[in-house]
């Protein structure tokens, strides 16, 4: 007991205050006037050069979004936002049209490398692969094969200011550039895929960002292709009251493999920023993707003032045969996080994975999960979330595991376990299942459990402090999702798991 | 020369209910104590007041380890001095590999007392030397620490890593609980291992057959929360013959 009071006593004293990663790159930024209209929208159409249907199409979920209802069913609870008090385009003045990151302005720079996450990266573009493990990290990481290698595609606000390694992905026929070129470049490849996963009709926020959309990703794998590289894009919401409206398409064509890593982090700000981007993934037949997130957005301060609202729509079609999607997240950040990524598996033995690690702190509020929608015959998913609530934080699963009637076969296990740290937080869980066809087989699995006094006694007798042995029991039940991220992910997602619960035990 | 621990006229409570009513103990470097006593005795709360444990509130007298009192000082800081408590009860950190667990505890201890960190392998090595010594591979040092381990892994679990923290006060609580006599032979070697002129030992249990295995110097019979006898191993056959019931009557 008296431990359990002791954490909360610090939980109590928890300084976000101190997030790591607040504070703002100085660069002029041109921004579209407060507000959003037609005309609005015509600008950052006009800004990109955009084709005349894509602003045709922005047009119309713009018409459809003004008939629409902010969703009113998730466990969060925020103020009214008002969307005309927002700035719909903003980008560094300095228009950006470079090779290699030595043009990047090196206040850009000198931000990402705060973030502490891009040193590889960085190296790595200045063209060095190091083959043996060096790491700084200095765990057993390292054991001498050689590192795998990321290509980046740095998303600062609005514009991507940098795309590397593109003409090794070229040479594999690999597309990875930032969607307002490919709008440009490959016009018919986003005509026929863009929207096509999400329409621009599917809910309020992902009408929003069809009509305002600013920029983002766009990977295409050609047929039987295993993309080179790990595929990386960081996102920072930098300019104050700049929401950031991100898309991304990924289009993995027959028997190709590609694995994309987003890794997220923003600086402090005062005013609540929103954050509604679409991520569709497209996956035909034989083809595989692998997304992961690592989202570390400001939390709001100590009372929950301030910190991002991430109101996200990421869904993937298994449209072919055997094909697979598997979403991994770490999500530590954000006063609001709204998500829930998706697999439509319309392929025949298509295949969808969704892990899931939500942290909450303070007081963050969390309602994601993910939804199977089985269409096809003999199709699979899996489901593992982990929610850790801790401070006076809200952890919401939600989840929906469907079935069409067409849909023999169809299987899905699910496993959701929450812990708790402290007793002023909150983990709730919400399936969904429905089979429509009789031959389905759902499995759903579910656990709360608390750090016990026992557990923590225990590690403080071997000398471990409180906050070491929160950090190694969390991480212990974080495992089997840690596991699914890629190396270089895991180890810094560990970092980040362990920075996140600070607050909480003092 | 100093007692390496000392235990002063020792009051302690928890929930507001007495369980140790002014206990006296004095164990010197080298020395094997044998804490003996009928259930309720309070021999556990012995164990985890002296290793400090939360929620045992010290309401009178002192427990100096090498002369500094103790009490104020956190578990992992005591810890960090020296002592270490093999639990009756191991508990179970899911996903927590046992090397790992070992690895951050045995860093931990020596960052505090100002030691260079071991590197991951200088690491591996030291734990896979103590293991190898008690039967432990390394397929169990890579399962999750005490998950699913059988009552014997547990306890041959908890005397590897006493011998890994090298600790100078070893408390061992009803280490022969749960151990069938195989188990109980491999634990008291290594218990026995450890025995130097620099370490002291303080072992409770409720059974005389752990003694016969690790010979203590020193038996104290405890009930009602203090000591109440005090002889040489001689002691324990004694109690295995007549019971405690004696001692409960004198104690009340």
């Amino acid at each position: 007991m008296a431990a359990v009071q002791e954490t909360v006593e610090q939980v109590r004293q928890i300084d976000v205050d101190q997030y790591k990663y607040g504070f703002v790159t100085n660069i002029e930024s041109e921004k579209a006037p407060k507000g959003l209209s037609e005309d609005i929208i015509r600008f950052i159409s006009a800004k990109k050069n955009e084709p005349e249907w894509m602003l045709d199409w922005r047009l119309e979920a713009y018409r459809r979004w003004k008939t629409m209802q902010e969703p009113s069913w998730a466990r969060v609870d925020y103020p009214p936002i008002d969307f005309q008090d927002l700035y719909y385009y903003s980008e560094p003045k300095k228009k950006p049209a470079l090779k290699s990151l030595d043009e990047v302005d090196p206040e850009i720079l000198a931000t990402y490398e705060k973030l502490g996450i891009p040193l590889k990266e960085q190296k790595m573009l200045a063209g060095v692969v190091s083959d043996e493990g060096e790491d700084a990290g200095g765990d057993e990481a390292a054991s001498g094969q050689p590192r795998a290698r990321v290509a980046v595609d740095a998303v600062f606000d609005s514009v991507s200011v940098a795309t590397t390694f593109k003409e090794e992905l070229a040479k594999a026929g690999v597309i990875f550039c930032p969607i307002s070129e490919a709008l440009r470049e490959h016009p018919d490849l986003v005509r026929k895929y863009l929207g096509t996963v999400v329409p621009t009709t599917d809910n309020f926020y992902a009408t929003l960002n069809s009509a305002v959309f600013s920029d983002g990703s766009f990977v295409y794998v050609p047929e039987g292709v295993r993309c080179p590289m790990e595929l990386s894009t960081y996102f920072r919401i930098n300019e104050a009251q700049t929401g950031q409206f991100e898309r991304t398409l990924i289009i993995a064509d027959k028997g190709s493999y590609v694995s994309y890593l987003e890794g997220c982090t923003a600086p402090m700000r005062d005013e609540n920023q929103l954050h509604a981007a679409v991520v569709e993934l497209v996956a035909l037949d034989d083809a595989e993707i692998k997304y992961s997130t690592v989202q570390n957005w400001y939390p709001g301060d100590a009372d929950g003032k301030g910190g991002i609202y991430n109101f996200v729509t990421k869904r993937g079609d298994c449209r072919g045969r055997n094909s697979k999607i598997s979403w991994t997240q770490v999500e530590t950040g954000s006063a609001i996080t709204w998500k829930y990524p998706s697999c439509v598996l319309r392929g025949e033995n298509s295949r969808g994975e969704f892990y899931s690690i939500a942290i909450s702190n303070g007081r963050q509020q969390v309602d994601s999960g993910t939804k199977m929608i089985h269409l096809g015959k003999n199709t699979s998913s899996r489901i593992i979330s982990k929610g850790i609530s801790a401070g006076r934080s809200q952890n919401t699963y939600r989840g929906l595991v469907s079935a069409h009637r067409k849909a023999s076969a169809a299987r899905n296990f699910t496993c959701c376990d929450s812990l708790l740290i402290g007793n002023e937080c909150g983990a709730h869980t919400v399936p969904y299942i429905e089979a429509k066809n009789a031959s389905a087989t759902f499995e759903h699995e579910a656990t709360t459990s608390k750090i016990s006094d026992d557990q923590l006694f225990y590690c403080l007798q071997r000398g471990l402090s409180e906050e070491e042995a929160v950090a190694l029991i969390v991480n212990g039940f974080v495992r089997d999702v840690l596991q699914q991220l890629p190396m270089e992910f895991a180890v810094e997602a560990q970092k980040l798991i362990s920075i996140s619960l600070e607050g909480s035990v003092g | 020369m100093t007692p390496l621990l000392e235990v002063k006229n020792l009051h302690a409570e928890i929930d507001g209910k007495k369980i140790l009513n002014g206990l006296d103990l004095v164990v010197n470097k080298g020395e094997v104590h044998a804490i003996m006593g009928p259930n309720g005795a309070g021999k556990s709360t012995l164990s985890y007041v002296l290793a400090g444990r939360d929620g045992y509130e010290v309401t009178e007298g002192d427990v100096l380890l090498n002369g500094e009192s103790m009490l104020e000082m956190e578990p992992s800081e005591r810890a960090c001095k020296g002592v270490f408590l093999a639990f009756q009860y191991p508990m179970e950190i899911p996903g927590v590999a046992t090397m790992t667990f070992l690895r951050a505890a045995l860093n931990a201890q020596r960052k505090t007392r100002g030691e260079p960190e071991l590197s991951s392998p200088d690491a591996i090595r030291k734990v896979k030397d103590v293991a190898g010594q008690l039967g432990i591979n390394m397929d169990m040092l890579k399962r999750p620490v005490n998950v699913g381990f059988s009552g014997g892994e547990k306890k041959r679990a908890e005397t590897m890593q006493m011998a890994l923290l090298e600790p100078k006060l070893c408390l061992l609580d009803e280490t022969d609980s749960g151990l069938d006599i195989d188990a109980l032979k491999v634990v008291s070697e290594g218990v026995n291992r450890l025995r130097s002129p620099e370490r002291g030992f303080v072992v409770i249990t409720h059974y005389q057959r752990l003694l016969d295995h690790i010979v203590p110097d020193i038996v104290h019979v405890m009930s009602a929360g203090k000591i109440v006898r005090t002889g040489g191993k001689e002691l324990a056959h004694e109690l295995e013959a007549s019971g405690y019931a004696q001692y409960q009557q004198e104690a009340a």
